[in-house]
């Protein structure tokens, strides 16, 4: 027995090396492509914080909740949409709030923009929705950390590795929920588009987008929420945000600073999920 | 086969040798198929042996413009699958499929995607069993689809809505949403957008099939008083023969993918080609089929003097109106087919023809 297992070991593969050897390759071969994305997407989160924190507090907070009535038309939504904001104002985390707000609508739009495209195609044709499944799988079961490590070595340190681990992490979410709504339109509607002479692009968008719009948008709520979760890990690669204090918090068992920031995640995740919803019928 | 009994009338459809298989991946094995259907293989002894499903086996099929034919038969015998392979949802595997257009007869069967989209926009309307609505739309907005897909301006998409819903009685109901109908009134709608595009050949896929009876005959009813307005041609697919013979002018029933009759109401139901249409016809009141053409006896001479007759009557009037008039007085009628004396019909006939019938169920 201990035979077998000395001969088990004895010809490890090189399967870590490799993949530690592939990003060594990446990663010096193709810096400048790297660079590139790298400084786009910084510049472009970066100039969205700033823009928006040049705007003060009181002010967003009102538009927030402008915006809360307008989509909704919900009192209790409204209300809650105001006094969280202030709260969140009031604890001193307004800064924080705002750099994890665009990090995850940069994540979420980014998701979409690329999604929403895949999951078309996917839905008509099967042998790439076949292969991407299990890429799929992968992206959502790997642990984040394990990808986290090789984005950082080629992205570079700050928030451009949490927004592309991010977006790793999220972007099955529409893919599969893009796919399905897409593959589930009914035979009859279809037809019906083709017996009036519809083009493949005009089925795409009177019919199966249409159609697909509810499980469209669900990938958008989902999106945003996973976005939400990863906050503190890309806080961990030196993206700013309200995962900061929940990481700082972390090393120095700082209870109160912990929560303070947990719960302003738990408000922004509550607000965009209720913003992004449909407005719910007048009975 | 089929025949030209209306003649100086043009097709608006033609089928010819029209096959469509289902399942048969690649030119080879679609090959080994039409073969295999050729040498009289039966479709079950195809399908055990290649998976290959036969749909619809060497139809061919008239249409005459203006007229409605019904094809009928269980489910399964083929009549959805010839309707589709009509306007090119369902491909054909051999044979054609001649569409009279503005620009003369084309077939479908060697279109390109352009020249069958082309045909679908302006030539080809279809009505759905399940209606094909779309439901995130309005009312007007379904009936417009067929114009919008073809590219029609606002204004007479706007109009030609407009005065559809007038037809078919839904104007109060344009900015409603699709769900808030009723089936009948969803169905209407689908009539409606087949109607909108103007085009001269409306396929009807049970589009009655999934509405309670009394909603049913209504729509019947209304069908066939926009036809009377609009005299479109309509190949129209039933499994329920009253319905087929309220509406059409000739009944083409199908059997494992075969065309096994084609005729006039009278013809299914007096003059079964055999088993399987008679027992279609089994439970049919002869009230409603029978006409003059079978309750005559036939003239000996064209020669014949028509004072001797107490009215004329065409050849198609139904047996009930004969019964009244016969009634009436012992004199006999003059049967007139297409103006010329043809058979006389006296009381005694009428109660044979009846007697007879009603005396086989």
């Amino acid at each position: 027995m201990e035979a077998l297992t000395d001969w088990l070991t004895a010809y490890r593969l090189p399967i870590g090396e490799t993949i530690a050897d592939f990003v060594d390759f990446l990663n010096t071969h193709a810096q400048g492509g790297f660079d590139l994305v790298s400084d786009t997407l910084e510049g472009l989160v970066e100039g969205a914080t700033d823009a928006l924190l040049a705007v003060p507090a009181p002010v967003v907070v009102v538009a927030v909740t402008a915006l809360a009535w307008v989509l909704q038309r919900r009192i209790g939504f409204t209300l809650f949409a105001a006094a969280s904001l202030l709260l969140i104002v009031n604890l001193g985390l307004w800064e924080a709030t705002i750099e994890t707000l665009v990090l995850v609508l940069a994540a979420s739009v980014i998701c979409m923009v690329v999604g929403v495209p895949i999951g078309i195609l996917a839905a008509h044709r099967p042998r790439l929705n076949a292969a991407i499944r299990p890429v799929l799988d992968l992206m959502q079961t790997i642990p984040t950390f394990v990808y986290l490590i090789p984005t950082l070595i080629l992205f570079g340190l700050g928030v451009v590795p949490g927004l592309i681990s991010t977006i790793v992490f999220a972007i099955a979410a529409p893919i599969r929920l893009t796919a399905l709504g897409v593959s589930n339109v009914p035979a009859s509607l279809i037809d019906a588009g083709d017996a009036f002479g519809c083009t493949a692009w005009q089925r795409l968008w009177r019919i199966e987008l249409p159609h697909a719009l509810p499980s469209i948008r669900a990938g958008l709520t989902q999106c945003i929420m996973l976005s939400l979760s990863m906050v503190v890990i890309a806080a961990l690669v030196g993206a700013d945000g309200l995962g900061k204090p929940v990481v700082r918090a972390l090393n120095t068992v700082n209870i109160e600073k912990g929560f303070e920031a947990g719960l302003a995640i738990v408000i922004v995740a509550i607000l965009l999920d209720r913003l992004c919803r449909a407005r719910a019928k007048p009975a | 086969m089929p025949r030209a009994r209306e003649t100086g009338v043009s097709n608006a459809v033609e089928v010819r040798g029209l096959d469509v298989l289902f399942e048969a991946r690649g030119r080879r094995a679609q090959r080994t198929a039409l073969a295999a259907l050729d040498r009289g293989e039966s479709r079950d002894a195809l399908r055990e042996a290649s998976g290959v499903v036969a749909g619809v086996v060497d139809a061919s099929l008239d249409v005459a413009e203006g007229s409605i034919v019904v094809l009928m038969g269980l489910s399964g015998s083929g009549k959805s699958s010839l309707l589709r392979a009509v306007n090119g949802l369902n491909p054909s595997a051999r044979g054609s499929i001649g569409i009279k257009t503005a620009q003369g007869m084309v077939d479908v069967c060697g279109l390109s995607t352009r020249g069958l989209r082309r045909l679908r926009r302006h030539s080809l309307a279809m009505v759905f069993q399940q209606f094909g609505l779309l439901p995130w739309a309005t009312v007007a907005e379904n009936v417009a689809f067929g114009l919008s897909v073809r590219g029609e301006s606002r204004a007479r998409r706007d109009a030609m809505v407009k005065h559809q819903l007038e037809l078919v009685g839904l104007d109060n109901w344009a900015e409603a949403p699709i769900a808030s109908l009723s089936g009948g009134m969803q169905q209407r709608v689908g009539l409606a957008r087949a109607f909108a595009t103007e085009a001269d050949i409306l396929l009807m896929d049970e589009p009655f099939s999934a509405l309670d009876p009394l909603i049913r005959e209504h729509l019947q009813s209304e069908l066939l008083a926009l036809q009377a307005r609009l005299g479109r041609t309509i190949l129209f697919v039933s499994h329920d023969l009253d319905e087929a013979l309220r509406l059409g002018s000739r009944i083409v029933i199908m059997d494992g993918g075969r065309i096994v009759q084609d005729g006039t109401p009278e013809d299914i139901v007096f003059r079964p080609a055999n088993d399987y249409v008679a027992n279609f016809a089994r439970h049919v009141n002869p009230l409603s089929v029978l006409t003059a053409r079978t309750v005559m006896q036939p003239l000996l001479s064209t020669a014949v003097d028509a004072n001797g007759f107490a009215a004329e009557i065409d050849i198609d009037c139904p047996v009930g109106e004969l019964l009244a008039l016969t009634a009436k007085s012992d004199t006999p009628l003059l049967v007139l087919d297409q103006g010329a004396p043809a058979g006389r019909v006296d009381r005694k006939a009428v109660l044979d023809a009846l007697a007879e019938r009603m005396g086989s169920r």
